[in-house]
């Protein structure tokens, strides 16, 4: 205390609990790497992937079920061996990575847009807010995300036409998945909302005359970032898992435009006739990808469950 | 001999920003039916000399030096079973929260029967007839009905009284109760510290008393111990104490009980706060706070800042304090030259 | 002026404020017949019951504050003493608008605010402020000081620009002694009694002329109590404020109070100066109160020792509240409740023993 110049946010950062615990744990580093190697690898698909598996000009029928690398009969120009499509597997697998990342994340920014809004309010504003919207919760957690996509998705491929669907599938995933889902952000926030509502800091800001909106997003929102990290993190591992299983069942990404999850559709035809890499591949990437996301937040929420820390 | 002696405490903790030391060189004795008071503010490390005591200290910390002698038995390097015979047993505990104590799964009789069944061969019937002396002991209104009660069942100087009758179940011959009537409220307070006292007089139980309360320091206790920033700074009879303390930590705290004020004018305050253990001043720890580490001829007292003080007696007391030892040493010299 | 002639004359007796009649219209805060109730039993479907093959519904209650009338005087510290769960925080939380009274009205300067709109209150918010008991809790942990401090002067002085809510800023943390180099920490990074200065410091932001302290310096270690208390007095002193000042420490009561009331379970028991509450307690359960405080002088102090523990406010017991510990309680003590009544040097009891002569 007898310096008086303020630490800065990085030097905060670097004297934190949750920095000290990322130094010290192997896993958490090793799997912050790959995540972070995978996002970049996704992202930069057109910089990297030598083929751009979008474009049909690139694509050879006769160059089919290539194999990888390391088995005899391989071409060149396939690291990672082709698909049915013969589309380059490497190539294909950076875009679909892509296209599960965007899916993952929307659906979890979309989620915690609804979850986050009506957590605050139940929470804070309690009485018939919080019974009503919570009942609503509810009702959605009845329904499994899998019916609400089936149900959504043939609808509006009735009425709209699978072309219109197909165009429009990243943004049909993000809706489904971010609406079925929002309940777990909402009781998440609730139950902290409440915990921090109790607290005199927020009877100071009430005393202060400030409006229950300004209170609810200035002051007990920034408290409830920690669960909301949590979550986020198996969010997004569960709204890329969804989106693998609902490509898997035929109702995600089509063929033309694939994500890990109809790669995995895809190539699943092709296992009995020896072309296993096709859908074994993919299936590496999803898993590899979904586990260190997971991983990244129990770590998490070790560090920032404060109870087992300060107690 | 002494019934505990503790000479020489020294517990640290192993935290991520280095090694801090909660408790430095602690030493003092309790003698057989002796009441003691341990007295500080939060932070000064009264609760870890509790703890250490029946070696409870709770990792990351760990008694680094010193020991703790019990009838002639050294308790710090003693087995965890050995241990066991003697926490409870001869040495109880009491608690600020009675929640610590107390099961919430079991009635107060399973929960005191279970605790002389562990201690002594004994028929459950017989454990029973002895917790329903105690529970009568500790005047609690129709004990036979509370046996079979739970404790969320009762309220808060009910459960502070059930935890005096489980203290006293195996005729202990020490206490220590750490700020056993902290949570509870002023009336109900002095009915506890009335009734803890009666029993340590009755029984010859020794006490050792942890609180950061003066006044229940001064009429429950004959000697006390005032600790700041994990160091004893002064220790003696408590009357002597509060009637004369000598290190001005003491006088500070002593005087800004608004008691000691004129009603309406200001409060003798003691500026600053205590330190945090992990980044103490050099020297007397109290020394930033202190007025007297300049000599009243203006001139700075060197050794506050650069030397930590030892202990001089001025009597009966024992005081850690360079400007007691030099006026001492003054007195002495005028004496031998008149 | 009608306004108060009706609210005044039919609880004449029970609210003769122990100040000379002329002066009673300068109280800057009056509490009139206040109640408040909790309820325990849930929302709606919580509530119905099956008795007797009919569908009932079925409300439990507990009453935190049941009829209690207080006059604050401008410029006076009246200390609002009692055991916890009197209902004396609850006053506190009633007085500040953080709860809403089940029953009566609370009159600042006059003007009845316990039924106002939030923007009605507005004006109210900067005149009247609060420090909280816990200061590990009463400053938001993710805001520094600098925004902590500014906040409410942002919000009631929309119009200062931002130098001037920088300078207001940097005044008031110099008055309660806190380096304003210090702004840009955050609440954790500062001790108990910091925080418990920079608590005080955002509630004398907006210059108020009251200051309603629940419990402000019982979290705090002695020596810093003394720092914070000092801090309140020359506040006082400084800013002409009045305090409504809620503790269960009647020796810190002793020392800071114009006035003392003292609570038990919901209810005023004894008003009183601070002088003649310590000189000559009335209440028996005053006197058993002091009795328990821990001197430092005396050696083995005789207590009153009240028999039994505090009854829950759910099923308040019938007459005086107090009759079930009270050593003096007789079968009119049982039956009926005592008003408080004005003795003639001004302290009023509420006491059918001390009414009728016999304590």
């Amino acid at each position: 205390m007898s310096a008086t110049t303020a630490p800065s946010r990085w030097e905060r950062l670097r004297d934190s609990y949750l920095w000290y615990s990322f130094k010290r744990d192997r896993t958490a580093q090793l799997c912050l790497f790959v995540f972070i190697c995978l996002v970049i690898a996704a992202f930069a698909a057109p910089l990297i992937a030598p083929t751009d598996p979008y474009d049909l000009r690139q694509i050879n029928i006769l160059d089919s079920e290539l194999p990888p690398f390391w088995i005899d009969g391989f071409d060149d120009r396939y690291t990672l061996g082709t698909d049915a499509q013969g589309r380059d597997l490497w190539s294909i697998i950076l875009y679909g990575t892509r296209v599960s990342l965007l899916i993952g994340f929307g659906a979890v920014i979309l989620q915690a847009l609804i979850g986050v809004t009506f957590g605050l309010m139940a929470g804070y504003l309690g009485g018939r807010v919080d019974a009503l919207l919570m009942r609503l919760a509810d009702i959605q957690l009845s329904f499994s995300t899998l019916m609400v996509a089936i149900v959504v998705g043939a609808v509006v491929k009735a009425t709209m036409g699978s072309a219109f669907y197909s165009q429009y599938a990243v943004i049909m995933l993000i809706l489904i998945i971010g609406l079925a889902e929002w309940p777990q952000y909402a009781r998440t926030v609730r139950a902290s909302v409440l915990a921090e509502r109790s607290k005199e800091y927020v009877d100071a800001a009430r005393v202060m005359g400030l409006k229950s909106r300004r209170i609810m997003f200035r002051h007990v929102l920034p408290n409830t970032l920690s669960p909301i990290f949590v979550i986020s993190t198996v969010q997004i591992a569960n709204a890329i898992i969804s989106e693998a299983a609902l490509s898997f069942l035929g109702l995600g990404m089509p063929e033309t435009h694939p994500s890990l999850g109809s790669l995995i559709k895809a190539g699943f035809d092709y296992i009995q006739s020896g072309s296993w890499w096709i859908t074994l591949i993919p299936g590496a990437v999803l898993v590899v990808l979904v586990l260190s996301i997971n991983l990244l937040g129990d770590w998490l929420r070790d560090v920032m469950n404060p109870r087992l820390y300060k107690g | 001999m002494a019934l505990l002696e503790v000479s020489g405490l020294d517990v640290r903790f192993a935290l991520r920003q280095g090694e801090v030391r909660a408790l430095r060189d602690v030493s003092f004795t309790l003698d057989r039916g002796e009441r003691l008071g341990i007295v500080g503010e939060s932070g000064a490390g009264k609760s870890v000399a509790a703890f250490s005591l029946l070696n409870l200290i709770a990792k990351p910390g760990f008694i680094a030096g010193g020991s703790v002698t019990f009838e002639g038995q050294t308790l710090n390097t003693m087995s965890e079973r050995a241990l066991r015979r003697v926490r409870g047993h001869r040495i109880s505990m009491i608690f600020q929260d009675p929640m610590m104590t107390l099961n919430p799964v079991l009635s107060i009789g399973e929960q005191m029967v279970e605790c002389l069944k562990a201690h002594r061969r004994i028929s459950s019937k017989a454990a029973r007839a002895i917790a329903l002396d105690k529970l009568q002991q500790v005047q609690i209104p129709s004990p036979e009905k509370r046996l079979d009660q739970y404790p969320h069942e009762l309220s808060g100087g009910m459960r502070q009284r059930i935890i005096i009758a489980i203290a006293l179940l195996l005729d202990p011959d020490i206490i220590i109760a750490d700020e056993p009537t902290t949570a509870l409220d002023v009336t109900i307070q002095a009915e506890i510290m009335a009734l803890l006292l009666d029993l340590c007089e009755q029984h010859n139980v020794g006490l050792i008393l942890i609180t950061h309360d003066l006044g229940v320091v001064s009429q429950v206790t004959q000697r006390m111990l005032v600790m700041y920033a994990g160091r004893v700074i002064e220790q003696g009879p408590t009357r002597e104490i509060i009637n004369d303390p000598q290190h001005p930590y003491t006088q500070g705290l002593i005087n800004a009980l608004p008691q000691m004020a004129t009603p309406g004018e200001k409060l003798n305050q003691i500026r600053g706060s205590m330190p945090s253990l992990s980044n103490l001043p050099s020297g007397c720890a109290f020394h930033p706070r202190c007025d007297f580490r300049i000599r009243p001829n203006g001139e700075p007292r060197a050794a506050c800042v650069e030397q930590v003080p030892g202990f001089v007696d001025t009597g009966n007391c024992r005081v850690a304090c360079h400007m007691v030892a030099e006026m001492l040493e003054d007195r002495r010299l005028k004496e031998e030259t008149p | 002026m009608s306004i108060e002639a009706t609210h005044v004359a039919p609880t004449e007796n029970v609210i003769a404020s122990d100040a000379p009649a002329t002066e009673r219209g300068d109280a800057l805060l009056e509490i009139r017949d206040l109640k408040k109730r909790f309820s325990l039993s849930g929302d709606f479907l919580d509530q119905l019951r099956f008795k007797k093959g009919r569908l009932v519904r079925h409300q439990e209650h507990v009453h935190a504050i049941n009829g209690v009338n207080l006059d604050i005087q401008r410029g006076e510290a009246l200390c609002v003493v009692g055991e916890s769960g009197c209902g004396k925080s609850t006053v506190a939380r009633t007085v500040m608008g953080l709860l809403s009274p089940s029953e009566g009205e609370i009159r600042y300067d006059g003007q009845r605010i316990d039924d106002l709109s939030a923007r009605k209150l507005l004006p109210y918010r900067k005149r009247m402020q609060m420090i909280f008991q816990n200061p590990y809790a009463s400053l938001n942990p993710r805001m520094t000081i600098q925004q902590t401090l500014e906040e409410p002067l942002r919000f009631h002085h929309p119009e200062w620009d931002r130098a001037k809510v920088a300078d207001k800023v940097e005044t008031v943390m110099r008055s309660v002694g806190i380096d304003p180099d210090w702004g840009k920490r955050f609440g954790h990074e500062f001790s108990g009694g910091q925080r418990q200065r920079i608590a005080i410091a955002r509630a004398l932001a907006v210059d108020p002329e009251f200051i309603v302290a629940d419990e402000p310096i019982s979290a705090l270690d002695v020596s810093i109590q003394a720092q914070v208390l000092n801090l309140l007095m020359d506040a006082q002193r400084e800013r002409n404020l009045t305090y409504l000042f809620i503790t269960h420490d009647l020796a810190v009561v002793e020392h800071f109070g114009t006035r003392v009331a003292v609570m038990y379970l919901g209810t005023v028991c004894e008003i009183a100066t601070t002088a003649t509450l310590f000189d000559k307690p009335r209440h028996p359960y005053t006197q058993a109160l002091l009795s328990a405080i821990p001197r430092l002088k005396d050696d083995r102090p005789q207590h009153i020792r009240l028999s039994g523990e505090v009854p829950t406010p759910v099923n308040l017991p019938s007459g005086c509240v107090f009759h079930g510990r009270c050593p003096h309680a007789n079968a009119r003590c049982k039956a009926e409740i005592p008003l408080l009544q004005t003795q003639p040097d001004g302290t009023r009891v509420a006491c059918h023993g001390v009414e009728e002569g016999r304590l």
